[in-house]
């Protein structure tokens, strides 16, 4: 047992797969990047102080009262949605969505690498809707001032800003038409033009899939259609507005 | 006699250093490197041998560590800031400005208190995206990626529940905007669609167990308080452990199999 590699120098061992010793290689990139980050952190920190603003004053509501930046992309949907949806389906949609994520990609290529080639699907959605909530981050954050109105970068905020065109609502059963068919077309489209993406899925995995697709292409979706065509409401009752 | 190179003499030079301070040498030997990391508490997180692309910052993007590094940047920060400040509606904001300009480095806890919170948010968002980009939440990795969803939601609640603490006219009206929200959550905010049904009143509802109240006040502040430096941190400590034990057990870092 003398020849066991326990006792021998670095040089004499050798291992025949890809792994390397963890210290120091990889112990010392960790140090060096919380070290770097330390610094980074503090260096800021002594630079720039944290925003604070008055003492709070419940009589005295601010204009613009902001989320945090990272919810202001939330509220920035409640210029297109209810509360009750902005606020707290689609966030939960979102999170459900992503719990959902890896059970619903049966795609087994891409495992451990980047590839866009083999993931012609899952990619681009999810990049799509990644860079949808950093867009609606940003307009929340930078690009809304008194009264959540919208100033383009560069622009002052102002209270003396023409009054928006005023909206209207879709006729109930145009609203509920229109809603049936955009996710009957939905679901209906790829079963018929992409049939190998259905197959792939199954029934259960490609109802879920399409079901969050969609929502999230209508967000996107009724956004248009408020800004375009000063649509409020696609749908008008008198216990949920949509 | 030979002249020893500047290399040779930075080694001797730092052996006869190390040799001061722990009395023995570091023979630099696979055994060694090893039990470095094994008999190490802290760091046999790690495996002793890990793939050699695990390492490179090209793949892995370090965004994970880096939003752990942060997060123990904010425990420290975090304890300090305690250390000082009162949740008490007529003292928080006077102690978060005393912070700012008596409390000796105060200033500096705050501010990287504050902004290690933002950094925290956009790193976390940014490893999420890594994860996505590499393929690394298919099998045998899917559970971590649902855990690190939570772990995701847990850090936007985190700095959520902080920004109420100063008490000043940003975080109140920030929290307000938020809790206005949650007034119209579908049967169980008294607004909401459907809450009738439950018999929600402004009293009862989902917004007033999250608040203490009708109104952002003396409950809220509290409340915010204790989910933001107690409750908050001991579940997503208790995630992180599951988190990082699952890395280990699904085959530490991903790669091409």
């Amino acid at each position: 047992m003398e020849s066991s590699w326990q006792k021998k120098e670095l040089e004499e061992v050798e291992f025949d797969d890809d792994t390397v010793f963890t210290w120091p290689t990889l112990v010392v990139k960790e140090f060096l990047a919380a070290l770097f980050v330390l610094v980074g952190l503090l260096f800021f920190s002594f630079f720039v102080n944290a925003p604070l603003g008055e003492i709070s004053d419940p009589s005295q509501a601010e204009n613009p009262a902001k989320a945090p930046w990272y919810f202001a992309g939330l509220q920035e949907q409640l210029v297109y949605f209810d509360p009750w949806f902005a606020g707290v389906v689609l966030p939960s949609i979102i999170l459900v969505g992503l719990i959902m994520l890896p059970y619903l990609d049966n795609n087994p290529k891409g495992n451990g690498y980047i590839s866009f080639k083999e993931r012609k699907f899952a990619m681009p959605v999810f990049i799509s809707g990644y860079v949808f909530w950093y867009l609606l981050v940003y307009v929340g954050t930078a690009l809304r001032g008194p009264y959540w109105t919208f100033f383009w970068p560069g622009q002052a905020w102002t209270h003396d800003f023409p009054t928006p065109p005023p909206l209207h609502n879709l006729p109930l059963p145009a609203g509920i038409a229109m809603l049936i068919a955009f996710y009957a077309a939905g679901f209906a489209i790829p079963i018929f033009f992409k049939r190998n993406f259905f197959q792939n899925l199954g029934v259960v995995r490609y109802a879920l899939v399409m079901g969050l697709l969609l929502t999230m292409i209508g967000t996107a979706g009724k956004i248009i259609l408020r800004l375009a065509f000063d649509v409020k409401y696609i749908i008008v009752t008198p216990w949920i507005n949509l | 006699m030979k002249d020893p190179n500047l290399k040779d003499k930075i080694k001797e030079t730092v052996e006869d250093i190390w040799g001061s301070v722990f009395r023995h040498g570091y023979k630099d030997t696979p055994r060694n490197r090893i039990l470095q990391i094994i008999s190490n508490v802290w760091l046999h997180l790690h495996p002793a041998r890990v793939r050699e692309h695990g390492t490179k910052l090209r793949f892995t993007w370090c965004m994970g560590g880096i939003t752990f590094f942060v997060f123990l940047v904010e425990v420290v920060t975090g304890i300090l800031l305690m250390f000082y400040y009162t949740p008490d509606v007529n003292k928080a904001f006077a102690d978060t400005m005393d912070l700012m300009y008596t409390v000796p480095f105060g200033r500096l806890m705050r501010n990287v208190h504050r902004w290690g919170a933002h950094a925290m948010v956009i790193t976390v968002s940014i490893h999420m995206f890594r994860v996505f980009l590499t393929g690394s939440y298919k099998p045998p990795r899917r559970f971590n990626w649902v855990i690190g969803v939570f772990l995701l939601l847990l850090t936007f609640l985190l700095s959520f529940t902080g920004y109420l603490l100063p008490w000043d006219q940003l975080g109140y009206w920030a929290i307000t905007v938020g809790m206005n929200m949650g007034r119209a959550t579908p049967l169980f905010g008294h607004e909401g669609p459907f809450s009738q049904f439950l018999g929600m009143t402004a009293n009862n509802d989902i917004r007033f167990s999250l608040v203490g109240g009708t109104t952002i006040a003396a409950p809220a502040l509290l409340r915010a308080y204790v989910w933001h430096c107690i409750a908050i941190p001991v579940i997503a400590t208790a995630l992180m452990i599951v988190h990082f034990w699952r890395i280990r057990k699904d085959g530490g870092i991903s790669g091409r199999l």
